[in-house]
């Protein structure tokens, strides 16, 4: 496909701001793109052609853009064909002609960019080749990789930096990361231009990282020192005008002699723009403030008054002195002008020869005025910087307190609702801002939850989620959205997306809010990847937990099956072969075999039974059954074997509806009977009884037989446990497994108790719940 | 008097061979069919006085064979079903189907029931001489004066309990699945609240039968819904001589 100037700017409201975005989607997408770029809208570049022009390159395109093409083909074009073309009209409208030879198309600026390009395309070539030796080279020798920070400070001239050090970095092949020290002095001006350098290294894909300190070149070495950085670029500034005692960072960078290359960048230094030198750290000029320090200065003058008897002049001064320094330090740089001010028209007022008038007689005075004033002012800055400092390392704090607290929350977080609801629980309030958490189903399409506010728009999220991007307002991608969508960005995989919408956009404007909301969002994406691995985990548990089962089913159905196969084969083999067996004989072994395929019949019922709880979990086919018809039912189940024993039910008539799985309960009280028969003589008596006690109906099969093994009654409801190992009894004890894990699904309880004065005992509590209504007849005829 | 005429639908050649041997040996003629489209001639054709289809059939579902077959012939259908078809055999009842037999099951059981659709199918068609008055066990019921008696007792029934007796009564020995009797009893709207038919089952048991919690007559299909068995239908007094329904039928000795 080829797609015609990368460089463009696209329309507002398409997914991308720049048509480069849309080239990257048509790359992911497998699509292969020819496209043409001119060399003045490189971004590296782009400093260096706008100094040339004179105008600012607007439309640039990311060096990565450029570096990752698969080909580069330089299409080269002498100045003079080029203004000979521009001349035909092949490159604009006729109108345009002249004003584009004025302005652009200059030969002096055609030549420079045509020197630009040729080098930019040159060392794009050199890569190439170092990269075929490289692939070629049979010991492929890995260079230490180099990394660059560039250090910059709020200012103007220090985009030129950034743009430089990525440039360099480019030619060393480094990482580069552009590094600023957040100190407690800068101002709301400070703070938009490096929110402006942020922006600018973001677009040419370059980190960004901003930290607090107190002083800059301690920072800058602990930094570089910690995290493995090899070179410096730093600006060369001018000395700052109001501390001509300081040492330029540089200087004080490199006499630290950390063994980190410097490259020094002398970056003109801009002036300020003029406007007040206001620090936002200063309360703000208030007429309230401006009062109390009238009030205080009066006061001061007064107590001075009654002094004055007592003291002499001189040493009244320090009293004024004294509210001086107070009132800076609370009030700020304004009132401490005004304050000093008042005092010493006060103290030349009052108490300075003569009295009561402001001439002076001895100019020694001038200097305590002075004096006076040069505290003011200091004691101000003092305060001004404590205030700063207290508020920055209140903001820090706040921002550790909140990233502890969505770390602490979440290592607790054991389902994807809880993360959720400390999203919507420290997230939002932080931020002032709506978000929701999207995350992805089994097939890897994000579907909204019910919790979220509605706001989001999942096909913005979903190409989040799919480029691990973060798309929406503010960004390049999809700007046109109401939100930010920022990925869950976890070590494995891309784990769901967030999507806020502060209901103030400068909020997380901030470079500082902006980190600690991509804090929160790996923190969060961890949580998500380890309940996923948990889930995983607990899934091959239950699985390992399956298998271990069916292993032992298996064997024990391996055993217990042939028994009676072999008997019914040896039987029917007898039947077959012996012709001249007398009929009583014939009878009683075609009996025989008809009575091993009936137990062959229930052992398999109840294997069928256990197949289908541990596969299918266990499925209730709950109904409103009355108990009576249960137990007949099993009754009629349990069949001739029953004649023997003598049994009897003690069921009230007006026993309550029961909410049970019939088929299931049947089978729990065909096994106990069963049970009751095998391990029981001939004339045992055997009694199913139930009743309602409290809101529980109480249900038990007993006998007055040996009763149970001795030891825990407990175990026997364990899977493959007999009363008596090895006996000649079938069956493979699933029984009473059986029967604990149908009452248990049921919120039931089994227990085998030994029977007074002996036998056994099984008694079930099973819930009783609330039946439904029945309309009542209306009469009676 | 003509033997009884039943047909075998089922794929699976053994169980066909000994329900055949069972059969024969009482008496009956016996048809065996492979698949739905042999049983649908065959039921067409040989017009037996039943049918045993088995649910799972190589080229169909035994359920759609019933459903169609009802609509153009009364031959009382005996439905074989595995256990794991448990919900299709209520579903074949539904479709018109009138008994059903889980597998394995043994010969005596198929017997009585094979006998007892025998016998309901004579008295269906003997309708209109039948007289109003039947009987199971000691329990007697006029229908014409909504007369019950036990033994020599009266027994008050509802009207509710009544219509519930009557509906068995005219099934006789048919299995009538919950929705069935909720259908007929009490009204389409009650058609999704078995608990009606469970709780009016009891209160007839407790008024009714010898033993409620092992009945003899009004039985449980559990999960699918009731049969009453052992019904008579007494002559009409002016014939005179007790007559049962059953008497036609050939019996092995």
């Amino acid at each position: 496909m080829l797609v015609d100037e990368l460089a463009h700017t696209n329309s507002t409201g398409s997914r991308h701001t720049k048509r480069w975005g849309d080239v990257e989607d048509l790359l992911s997408a497998g699509i292969d793109v020819y496209t043409t770029l001119s060399v003045q809208h490189l971004e590296s570049v782009s400093d260096i052609v706008s100094g040339i022009i004179g105008t600012r390159v607007r439309e640039t395109v990311p060096d990565s853009v450029f570096e990752d093409a698969t080909e580069v083909v330089f299409l080269d074009l002498p100045p003079n064909d080029l203004l000979a073309r521009l001349d035909a009209g092949k490159v604009y409208v006729p109108v345009e002609i002249e004003r584009a030879r004025q302005n652009f198309f200059r030969k002096g600026n055609l030549i420079a960019l045509r020197e630009i390009a040729l080098r930019r395309v040159a060392d794009r070539v050199n890569s190439d080749v170092r990269n075929y030796r490289l692939s070629k080279s049979v010991t492929t020798v890995w260079p230490t990789r180099e990394r660059l920070m560039v250090c910059v400070s709020a200012g103007r001239t220090q985009e030129l930096l950034i743009a430089e050090g990525a440039r360099l970095a480019q030619r060393l092949r480094a990482e580069c990361l552009v590094f600023h020290v957040q100190q407690s002095s800068e101002d709301e001006r400070d703070q938009e231009c490096v929110r402006a350098l942020a922006r600018q290294a973001e677009g040419i894909k370059v980190e960004f990282l901003s930290v607090a300190g107190t002083d800059v070149a301690d920072t800058i070495l602990e930094w570089a020192r910690t995290n493995n950085v090899t070179k410096l670029v730093l600006g060369y500034g001018t000395r700052r005008w109001n501390r001509p005692w300081r040492r330029r960072l540089s200087e004080r960078i490199a006499r630290a002699n950390s063994g980190l290359g410097i490259v020094l960048v002398a970056a003109k230094s801009m002036p300020r723009k003029s406007g007040p030198f206001r620090r936002n750290s200063e309360p703000p000029v208030s007429a309230r403030s401006l009062g109390i320090t009238t009030a205080a200065c009066a006061a001061t003058a007064l107590v001075a008054g009654q002094l004055f008897r007592f003291f002499d002049s001189p040493n009244l001064v320090a009293l004024f002195a004294l509210t001086v320094v107070v009132v800076s330090l609370r009030l700020g740089r304004a009132a401490a002008i005004w304050a000093a001010f008042l005092s010493v028209l006060c103290f030349d007022f009052f108490f300075i020869p003569p009295l009561l008038s402001f001439a002076i007689s001895d100019t020694q005075y001038l200097f305590t005025f002075a004096m006076i004033l040069v505290i003011a002012l200091v004691a101000s800055e003092v305060g001004g910087r404590l205030r700063a400092e207290a508020r920055s390392a209140q903001a820090g704090e706040r921002r550790e307190a909140t990233v502890a607290r969505v770390a602490r929350d979440l290592s607790g977080a054991v389902k994807a609702e809880q993360i959720a609801a400390i999203c919507t629980a420290t997230i939002a309030p932080l931020f002032d801002a709506r978000v929701a958490l999207i995350l992805p189903d089994s097939t890897d399409r994000l579907s909204s939850s019910s919790e979220t506010g509605g706001f989001e728009d999942l096909s913005v999220a979903q190409w989040t989620y799919d480029h691990v991007q973060r798309a929406g307002r503010g960004t390049d991608t999809l700007s046109g959205a109401a939100a930010l969508y920022l990925p869950f960005k976890a070590p494995i995989q891309c784990r769901g997306v967030l999507a806020i919408k502060p209901l103030d956009w400068r909020s997380i404007e901030d470079f500082d809010d902006k980190r600690l909301l991509e804090g929160c969002c790996s923190s969060i994406a961890l949580a998500l990847e380890r309940i996923h691995f948990a889930q995983v985990a607990q899934d091959t548990l239950v699985h390992m937990e399956g298998e271990r089962l069916r292993n032992s089913l298996l064997s024990a159905v391996s055993h217990d099956l042939r028994t009676p196969l072999t008997a019914i084969r040896g039987l029917a083999e007898t039947l077959e072969r012996e012709v001249d067996l007398s009929e009583t004989d014939r009878t009683e072994l075609a009996s025989a075999v008809r009575y091993q395929a009936e137990g062959l019949q229930r052992m398999v019922t109840n294997l069928l039974d256990v197949a289908r709880m541990q596969s299918a979990g266990v499925r209730l086919n709950r109904e409103w059954h009355s108990l009576d018809e249960i137990v007949g039912s099993a009754l009629s189940q349990v069949g001739p074997a029953l004649s023997e024993r003598n049994l009897r039910t003690d069921l009230p008539g007006d026993l309550p509806l029961l909410e049970v799985d019939a088929s299931l309960m049947e089978r729990v009280l065909v096994n106990l009977v069963d049970n009751a028969l095998k391990y029981t003589p001939a004339g045992t008596n055997i009694v199913i009884g139930a009743k309602a006690v409290g809101e529980s109906m109480y249900c038990f099969v007993e006998d007055n037989g040996p009763g149970l093994p001795p030891g825990d009654s407990e175990h026997l409801f364990e899977p493959f446990v007999r009363g008596r190992k090895e006996s000649a009894i079938s069956g493979v004890g699933l029984g009473l497994a059986l029967c604990r894990s149908i009452v248990g699904a049921h919120g039931g309880t089994i227990q085998a108790k030994v029977a007074r004065p002996f036998g056994a005992r099984f008694e079930i509590w099973l819930p009783l719940g609330s039946p439904p209504e029945i309309e009542e007849e209306a009469a009676y005829d | 008097m003509t033997k009884p005429r039943i047909l075998i639908v089922e794929d699976e050649a053994n169980i066909r061979r000994f329900v055949r041997m069972a059969l024969e040996k009482e008496g009956m003629s016996v048809f065996e069919a492979q698949t739905v489209d042999q049983a649908r001639l065959d039921v067409a054709t040989r017009k037996p006085n039943l049918a045993i289809i088995d649910l799972g059939l190589p080229d169909g579902d035994g359920k759609a064979l019933i459903r169609e077959v009802r609509s153009w012939s009364m031959v009382p259908v005996l439905v074989l079903s595995a256990r794991e078809q448990e919900s299709e055999k209520v579903e074949a009842l539904d479709a018109g189907a009138d008994d059903y037999l889980v597998k394995p099951f043994g010969v005596p059981e198929l017997l009585a029931r094979v006998r007892a659709q025998l016998r309901r199918a004579r008295v269906v068609s003997n309708a209109g001489a039948a007289s109003s008055r039947v009987r199971f066990g000691a329990v007697t019921v006029d229908l014409a004066t909504y007369e019950v008696r036990r033994g020599d007792e009266a027994v008050h029934l509802t009207p509710c309990e009544f219509r519930l007796l009557t509906a068995l009564i005219r099934g006789n020995g048919k299995v009538l699945t919950h929705k069935q009797l909720l259908l007929e009893v009490w009204g389409p709207r009650y058609s999704d609240r078995p608990h009606y038919t469970r709780v009016y089952m009891a209160q007839l048991r407790q008024k009714l039968e010898e033993s409620p919690s092992q009945p003899k007559h009004l039985m449980t299909e559990l999960q699918v819904g009731y049969r009453l068995s052992g019904l008579t239908v007494e002559a009409e007094a002016t014939r005179g001589g007790p007559s049962s329904a059953d008497v036609d039928v050939p019996r092995h000795s």
